[in-house]
């Protein structure tokens, strides 16, 4: 079965600091992957070569079994069509409201009017369990859970096939993080789309994963299933799982 | 070795010079990329008119009384020192022609720079560093069509039909100060700025606030464009946007006059 998305030797360096190594990874249709690894080991890079927002120094990317790597940007922008992202601050237009921040893609790169995407705005707000009466507000008027739950219903009014998760629960309490987790978790299950989440949070990674694979040092390390995760011998992982660094060089 | 002596000057050279050609390089680049974005479809009207807005109508009040002191202040200049050889008596043609030539387009650009570059620069430039931009790529969306096309077509009509404003006002600040001084009659002032003035004065005041508007434009949105660093990035991107508009500004007035004066 052809993969969703697959990283294929995918190398990428800034400088003299090599960041991607000849990263293989690959997502299967309707699974949800949690991308985990240590700070500045390149998980963001990965997404970010993903989207089309870096290019490799090598390697390429596939979605649907479609090189992107090397796509022209309007290409490219036609092939993400059935894409979402939840960026870790949200990254919510400042300058417009919460309605127009979600239906974003259906108003400037669908070509809806703004009355009906207005409406599929607040249906998709309703989903990420936030009042209609939000839709008005700016993102400035919203606190740090609001917003990630008005990014998430940016993420998913187009109905994508794969979304993208960046840090979804950093800086939120445990309440509202969980709270975030299962949105995902539900979101995810009911469109029935393939997703990648980056995340430190191994709470959160086996709420709204299916599989867990271990970035370090450019590689995957380690790869299973989120049942997988307690058994796993990698160092890397075990430190992850009991929370303690005994043995991992810092 | 090459880090000491004649030769490490030499190389320390060629770096800048290397690292100058190449952010000309990259302005250029980003200049054609943003033109071919304003020129050619889709295009944002919302975006377009929030901007016309922002850069037209918002700075009105600024160009509007800067243009007065200005025309005040030169027709005062001509009224103190115009008397060791008898200017005072063409005050109101060498305020018209300081006023549409040079000093309106300059002024009103220059004030632009401070309020309309620096602006821009750290809109797109806090864009950037919160991922604002990187989230409208992944929404299908054309940053450059989006963001970068409307400021660009805003800031190059906006400063003509500013520079307009600033003409008329700058004019009637000369007008003010000769009826206070010298006792001309506004109506004879107004007549005899009317007769002296011609076409090309004017136009070509506005040919130069074309170019100084998409200068503006280009210098906010690419200093803002690459921003790197968080906060102090994005400060430095909005010094960068003000200073480099204005230079750009003063040296682009000195070549477009030679020009002029040529023809």
């Amino acid at each position: 079965m052809t993969a969703k998305l697959e990283w294929r030797g995918v190398s990428k360096r800034f400088g003299a600091n090599v960041v991607l190594d000849g990263l293989d990874l690959s997502v299967a249709p309707g699974r949800s992957l949690a991308l985990m690894g240590r700070s500045g080991q390149g998980k963001s890079v990965t997404i970010k070569l993903a989207l089309g927002l870096m290019r490799p120094d090598a390697g390429a990317v596939f979605l649907d079994g479609v090189d992107v790597t090397h796509q022209s940007e309007a290409a490219r922008r036609a092939s993400f069509a059935g894409i979402g992202m939840l960026f870790q601050g949200a990254a919510l237009f400042d300058s417009l409201t919460i309605w127009e921040n979600v239906a974003f893609r259906l108003i400037n790169a669908d070509g809806m009017g703004r009355r009906e995407a207005r409406a599929r705005a607040i249906e998709a707000l309703e989903l990420v369990k936030l009042s209609p009466d939000v839709a008005e507000r700016f993102p400035s008027e919203l606190s740090g859970g609001m917003q990630k739950r008005a990014g998430l219903a940016r993420a998913i009014v187009g109905q994508p096939s794969l979304l993208f998760f960046d840090e979804p629960t950093t800086g939120l309490d445990p309440v509202t993080a969980g709270a975030i987790n299962e949105l995902i978790r539900d979101k995810v299950t009911s469109l029935g789309c393939t997703a990648v989440s980056i995340t430190h949070d191994m709470h959160s990674a086996r709420t709204i994963a299916d599989d867990v694979a271990m970035l370090d040092a450019g590689k995957i390390v380690w790869r299973g299933s989120v049942a997988e995760l307690d058994s796993a011998e990698h160092p890397l992982v075990r430190a992850f799982v009991t929370g303690r660094a005994e043995g991992i060089e810092a | 070795m090459a880090g000491s002596g004649p030769l490490g000057w030499v190389a320390g050279l060629g770096r800048v010079s290397l690292a100058g050609v190449a952010a000309v390089g990259r302005v250029g680049q980003f200049a054609t990329r943003g033109l071919s974005a304003a020129i050619s479809p889709p295009w944002y009207p919302r975006q377009i008119l929030a901007q016309f807005w922002a850069v037209g109508f918002l700075s009105l009040p600024v160009v509007g009384l800067s243009a007065w002191f200005i025309g005040a202040a030169l027709a005062l200049n001509i009224y103190g020192a115009g008397d060791r050889f008898n200017a005072e008596t063409v005050m109101p043609q060498i305020v018209a022609l300081g006023i549409t030539r040079e000093l309106g387009p300059v002024m009103a650009a220059l004030m632009l720079a401070g309020r309309v570059a620096s602006a821009m620069a750290s809109e797109i430039g806090a864009m950037r560093a919160t991922e604002q931009i990187d989230a409208m790529e992944t929404l299908s969306t054309d940053p450059r069509r989006y963001l970068i096309a409307p400021r660009l077509i805003a800031a190059t009509i906006s400063l003509p039909l500013l520079t307009l404003v600033a003409d008329v006002i700058g004019v009637l600040g000369g007008m003010q100060v000769s009826k206070l001084l010298i006792d001309l009659p506004p109506k004879i002032y107004i007549q005899t700025t009317a007769d002296f003035i011609t076409r090309w004065d004017v136009e070509s005041g506005v040919i130069k606030s074309a170019v100084f508007g998409f200068i503006i434009g280009l210098m906010g949105c690419y200093h803002g464009n690459n921003a790197k660093g968080g906060a102090r990035g994005v400060g430095r991107a909005t010094t960068s946007a003000m200073v480099s508009s204005a230079v750009l500004i003063l040296a682009s007035d000195y070549l477009l006059t030679s020009i002029f004066a040529r023809g």
